[in-house]
């Protein structure tokens, strides 16, 4: 009986309409929101102001010009609002960002800026407003199923990559990168951001789980060499083709000279 | 001294034991003295063929060796074996026998390499021979249809590894499959029957393994065994061609006998081929299975290409203009398959017709025993040329995306350069071959009347200054002199007075080999010469 | 001195061929002959000759060793049911020894032959390939022989049912291949329809996880399968049914703002609020279409680079391609799922010609 009457209270109070405005506002604004938003892994990385106050200064040396006074964007460079401390990592830290903006896709360089520094740019994107993070460490270790995450690998990413990671080509120039000695943390970053024209992985797609066991398969197959001897790049059937042509018919082409050669 | 000769002795007794008891069972006496010291030429280019025939041996033992563990079967199964990121993961059991033969058989992954590697050898030695024996001539009277069996061969080995890269059902020769499917489903009329006949049903099925592993191990290597027979046989009957030289003639062939000294050298020839093979399958990887993954049709891998000698096709599949298919009274017309085939077919007949045409435009009925230098014959060496160019570059088609990698290049601007230089590099390799050899002709002849220059610069008494030339002996004279000409014929009348249409054309192809040519030297103009010299 | 006697022509004394338009040069430089022996150092000094001697025994010795090196590596890297530890190692050894084992004896045998052997080229005479007169006459009268005592030209009835005898008998061969595979009305059907039906839910391949609609963010791709596909693999094995359906089944699954989707008519509600789904099969022959260009919306199939746009409904843009891929019409569940409205409107993959 307490009961009935208090939820008709709730109904009736003054605070109702209110209520109701809110959990309008709350649906119709986390409904965009996800619709936009990366579900992410959830990691314990934490900035601090300082961090930030350093990020905001850096930003506004080195990537102002080209992404906006308050990285909002220019017809140079998208907005990099909503793009969360994993994005800015994988950037910088591959040295893809500051970038130079010819060719069709950005190209890894020397990375320009100290650990500390990447942090700090992070640091002040994230605080920009909420996006995809740089992944908790238990994520990167490299002793996930390699057979799951080959099997993943394969069916989400070797299309572009190639099945062991040494890159394809995409449209109009531009490429997907070699992955042999990339980074635990930037091949997550990359799949959690989706950099450039690679498409978004986000956590539902390829739950931390998954991305754990594709870097554990990638690292496997790095650090565990053709047991057939010289790979020639991993790059199939064309370069065993090129092979055979100029080292093993013309090795023996060679060999035919010396036989059919008078001796002296 | 007394041990040596008992020990000669015993040895002559047995050896003379085992010819007798041979000889009055088979006959070897007469064998060995029909065979024994038959005469072969040597030049290394003669040891083509021989590279593509012991890269077969090697093909037939290495093969022989896997198949006491392949398993052509489809069925799945959950790999248990050592490879760690394959680890319970389902899969065909082909592919979990060829697993097992890499990482648990001694010398499985060695002698797979080798097979392999001597597969891309052999059509690759058999295709590089081709290629000698065309721009040689060494298809004219009486060997042609000795080329029409090679090129057998040829299309013979190119069945044969395919048929073999696609049974370990890993996903990259399994998109291969997929390909071919798909090119089988867009044959008019019979297409789909066709490819519900070879699959069992629907792709993959669950038959294709075992069906190309009946072609792969018996009936296409039989077919191959039996075409290298008559291959073979022939070459004993009509002898082997040989290079112009001093004593070289039609009837006659110069080198050295089968027995001792080629026994030794193609002997040891074989030896040497398969050690090359043993060499790189040691050292260096090739279809490394594992890293693909058990056929699955969702996944695909960045540069996906079939072995090299299929790569031709490939290539001709990508440089297909876009939307090409067209619906034709209700019935899908799939011009973008249908042309590449036909192109490739088209060129295939061409080079196994060529020696055909060739002597239906010369009308040369006599034997040819001795070779041509490609520069001796300007436009057939043109063709040829313009003929690899062709199929060149359909086999750099294969490879665009990789191409467009490597090389930082747009993929669709290297297709697009492609199209254009499969119509257009073979115009241009013709007209440059062609006037090449048409200068090295001229080349030569001035070599024979006026010797080589020395760069040895004297002054005469009178104050005029000349390079000294070194004149070249008879013999190294006569190889540049011995080569056989032809005049272009106009189109005559038959029986009838009427001047047929083939009669035109015949008199057009002829012209259009024959007009621009470099006759030999010949005696007048060598002794003119040569007087002109005392002269000085 | 050109000497005015006419030069013998080859096959002297044997049948004179046409030479059609062959130039005979009526003053043609005569062939001075085989030329003079070279010899060689190892014919000339004993010296040399035992040197080579000594070096072909060598490397017959070295091809020795390398053998039984090979066999030694062969048992000194066993191979391991728990690690992959030795493959290489005896891969590398075992034939490394085999090789050199190989080519010792090659290149010994091949250098006793250059060195040792008698290197004075010698002449064979040849002769023409067709017979002689009297053999060819001897040929014809045999083959008219045969042909009298057979009756086979005179018997035109004998020889003509012969014909259709020879020509009928091989027929049966062909049509015992006829149970290869099935035929007709079943291989059209299949061709025509998929697994997909209406309420089918997407799933993530190759598990087969159901998707919704809010998982997918702008800019994602899944790579997709029917859920009920698990009916064909309920242990997860690749079997052939579960492969033949997923061939025909798998899909790609993107978002993007759906300004940038441009559906044609009758189209306009197979997306869900800037989801779309396309069968991932190519058109061309058939290789998945796996490769998505999040920010061109450019779908490209790696193996003949046939290039999709999807804010165009997936028409093809480039590459040997002609036909757009199918559309899979989708919209959502009671619980947010995302499924499938119906099968597809037309056969996915490549192109056939009853199509």
């Amino acid at each position: 009986m307490a009961n009935k009457s208090n939820k008709k209270n709730v109904r009736r109070s003054p605070f109702a309409a209110v209520l109701v405005i809110l959990a309008g506002l709350l649906i119709s604004g986390g409904g965009y929101a996800a619709a936009n938003a990366v579900v992410n892994a959830n990691t314990n990385v934490e900035y601090t102001a300082a961090q930030q106050e350093e990020g905001k200064r850096l930003f506004a040396a080195n990537c102002a010009s080209c992404h906006g006074k308050n990285a909002e964007g220019t017809k140079a460079a998208p907005s990099l609002i909503g793009v969360g401390s994993a994005s800015v990592d994988f950037q910088v830290g591959t040295g893809r960002m500051p970038g130079q903006a010819s060719g069709p896709q950005l190209i890894k360089k020397e990375v320009q800026f100290t650990e500390a520094q990447t942090e700090a740019l992070a640091a002040y994107v994230a605080s920009l407003a909420p996006g995809p993070s740089v992944p908790d460490e238990k994520w990167l270790a490299t002793n996930g199923d390699t057979t799951r995450g080959g099997e993943l690998f394969r069916i989400n990413c070797a299309m572009c990559h190639n099945a062991v990671g040494a890159g394809g080509a995409l449209t109009e120039g531009k490429f997907a990168a070699e992955l042999k000695g990339v980074d635990p943390k930037h091949i997550y970053e990359a799949m959690l951001t989706g950099p450039q024209n690679m498409p978004v992985f986000n956590d539902n797609n390829l739950t931390p789980q998954d991305k754990q066991d594709i870097i554990s398969y990638l690292k496997y197959v790095e650090n565990n060499p053709s047991a057939g001897g010289e790979e020639l790049a991993n790059l199939g059937p064309v370069a065993e083709g090129l092979f055979a042509w100029i080292f093993m018919l013309g090795g023996i082409v060679v060999i035919t000279i010396w036989l059919g050669a008078k001796s002296n | 001294m007394s041990n040596t000769a008992s020990a000669n002795n015993k040895k002559g007794g047995f050896l003379a034991g085992t010819a007798n008891y041979l000889d009055e069972r088979v006959g070897v006496a007469g064998i060995l003295k029909e065979f024994g010291r038959k005469v072969f030429p040597d030049h290394w280019s003669f040891m083509l063929g021989e590279v593509a025939l012991y890269s077969f041996l090697v093909l037939l033992l290495s093969g022989t060796f896997l198949t006491f563990w392949f398993q052509p079967a489809m069925t799945p199964v959950i790999y248990d074996g050592v490879y760690g990121p394959l680890k319970g993961a389902s899969m065909s059991v082909a592919y979990a026998s060829t697993l097992d033969i890499s990482f648990e058989v001694r010398g499985g992954l060695l002698f797979r390499q080798v097979h392999h590697w001597s597969a891309l050898l052999f059509v690759a030695a058999a295709g590089l021979h081709m290629l000698r024996v065309f721009f040689t001539g060494a298809f004219r009277k009486p060997r042609e249809i000795n080329w029409v069996v090679g090129f057998a061969l040829f299309v013979l080995g190119m069945a044969g590894g395919f048929t073999g890269y696609s049974l370990p059902d890993d996903l990259l020769s399994g998109n291969g499959l997929r390909i071919i499917d798909g090119m089988i489903k867009g044959v008019p009329f019979i297409g789909t029957s066709i490819s519900s006949l070879l699959f069992g049903g629907e792709f993959p099925g669950e038959s294709i393994v075992a069906r190309l592993y009946s072609l792969h191990i018996m009936i296409v290597p039989a077919l191959i065994l039996v075409f290298v027979a008559i291959h073979l046989f022939m070459v004993v009957i009509h002898k082997h061609t040989h290079y112009s030289g001093p004593g070289k003639r039609d009837d006659n062939v110069v080198g050295y006998p089968l027995m001792p000294v080629y026994v030794a050298k193609a002997g040891g020839f074989f030896f040497i081929v398969f050690g090359v093979i043993a060499l790189v399958a040691a050292t260096v990887t090739i279809n490394p299975v594992w890293n693909y993954g058990g056929y699955d049709p969702s996944p695909v891998s960045a540069g996906t290409q079939p072995d090299w000698y299929i790569g031709w096709l490939d290539g001709a599949l990508r440089l297909a203009p876009t939307h090409l298919e067209f619906i034709v009274g209700g019935y899908t017309l799939s011009l973008n398959i249908l042309i590449p085939l036909v192109v490739g077919v088209l060129f295939l007949v061409i080079v196994a017709a060529y020696p055909f045409l060739e002597a239906w435009v010369t009308g040369d009925k006599r034997e040819h025993h001795v070779l041509d230098r490609p520069r001796n014959a300007p436009t057939r060496t043109a063709i040829g040329a313009a003929g690899v160019t062709f199929y060149a570059v359909l086999w750099a088609g294969a490879a665009t995306d990789l191409i467009a990698t490597n090389f930082k290049m747009s993929l669709n601007q290297v297709l697009l350069s492609m199209q254009i230089m499969l119509i257009v590099l073979p115009f241009v390799a013709y007209y440059v071959t062609k006037r090449t050899c048409l200068s090295l002709q001229r080349k030569d002849r001035e070599i024979v009347l006026h010797g080589r220059e020395t760069g040895r610069i004297i002054r005469m008494p009178h104050g005029e200054y000349i390079e000294v030339h070194e004149p070249l002996d008879e013999y190294e004279a006569w190889k540049l002199i011995d080569f056989k000409d032809y005049a272009p014929t106009l189109a005559r009348p038959n029986a009838k007075g009427k001047i047929t249409i083939r009669a035109r054309i015949r008199s057009g192809l002829s012209k259009f080999y024959f007009e621009d040519r470099v006759a030999p030297v010949n005696a007048i103009e060598l002794k003119a010469a040569q007087d002109h010299k005392e002269l000085h | 001195m050109s000497k005015s006697k006419e030069v013998a022509k080859p096959f002297d004394g044997e049948h004179d061929y046409d030479g059609g338009l062959a130039v005979i040069d009526k003053n043609p430089v005569q062939d001075p002959g085989m030329e003079p022996h070279r010899v060689r150092m190892t014919d000339k000094s004993p010296a040399h000759e035992k040197a080579a001697a000594r070096q072909v025994t060598a490397l017959f010795v070295f091809s020795m060793i390398s053998s039984f090196l090979a066999i030694v590596a062969y048992f000194a890297f066993p191979l391991s049911h728990l690690s992959l530890g030795n493959v290489r190692a005896n891969t590398l050894f075992l034939g490394l020894g085999i090789a050199f084992g190989m080519l010792a004896i090659g290149i010994g045998a091949v250098h006793w032959a250059k060195t040792l052997m008698p290197d004075a080229e010698v002449s064979e005479a040849r002769h023409q390939t067709r017979g002689s007169e009297e053999v060819r006459a001897r040929a014809i009268e045999i083959i008219n022989l045969a042909n009298q005592e057979s009756g086979f030209s005179r018997r035109k009835l004998i020889r003509r049912t012969l014909y259709g005898a020879l020509a009928l008998f091989p027929i049966p061969g062909i049509v015992l291949f006829a149970d290869l595979g099935p035929l007709g009305e079943e291989v059209d059907a299949k061709l025509r329809h998929t697994a997909w039906k209406k309420g089918s839910r997407l799933a993530k391949d190759p598990y087969g996880t159901p998707i919704k609609a809010s998982d997918v963010t702008v800019g994602s791709v899944f790579h997709v399968i029917p859920e009920d596909l698990k009916e064909y693999n309920p242990d997860g094995s690749l079997n052939a049914e579960y492969l033949n359906e997923k061939a025909k089944a798998a899909v790609l699954l993107v978002r993007v703002d759906p300004i940038d989707l441009n559906p044609s008519k009758g189209r306009e509600n197979w997306a869900y609020d800037g989801i779309v789904a396309y069968s991932k099969i190519c058109t061309h022959v058939g290789c998945p279409v796996a490769l998505y260009e999040q920010h061109t919306h450019h779908l490209l199939c790696p193996c003949h680079q046939s290039t999709f746009d999807l804010s165009n409904e997936c028409a093809v843009v480039f590459g040997p391609a002609s036909r757009a891929l199918p559309q899979l019409p989708i919209t959502v569940d009671a619980e947010g799922y995302l499924v499938a409205q119906s099968d597809f409107n037309e056969p996915v993959g490549p192109s056939f010609w009853e199509r």
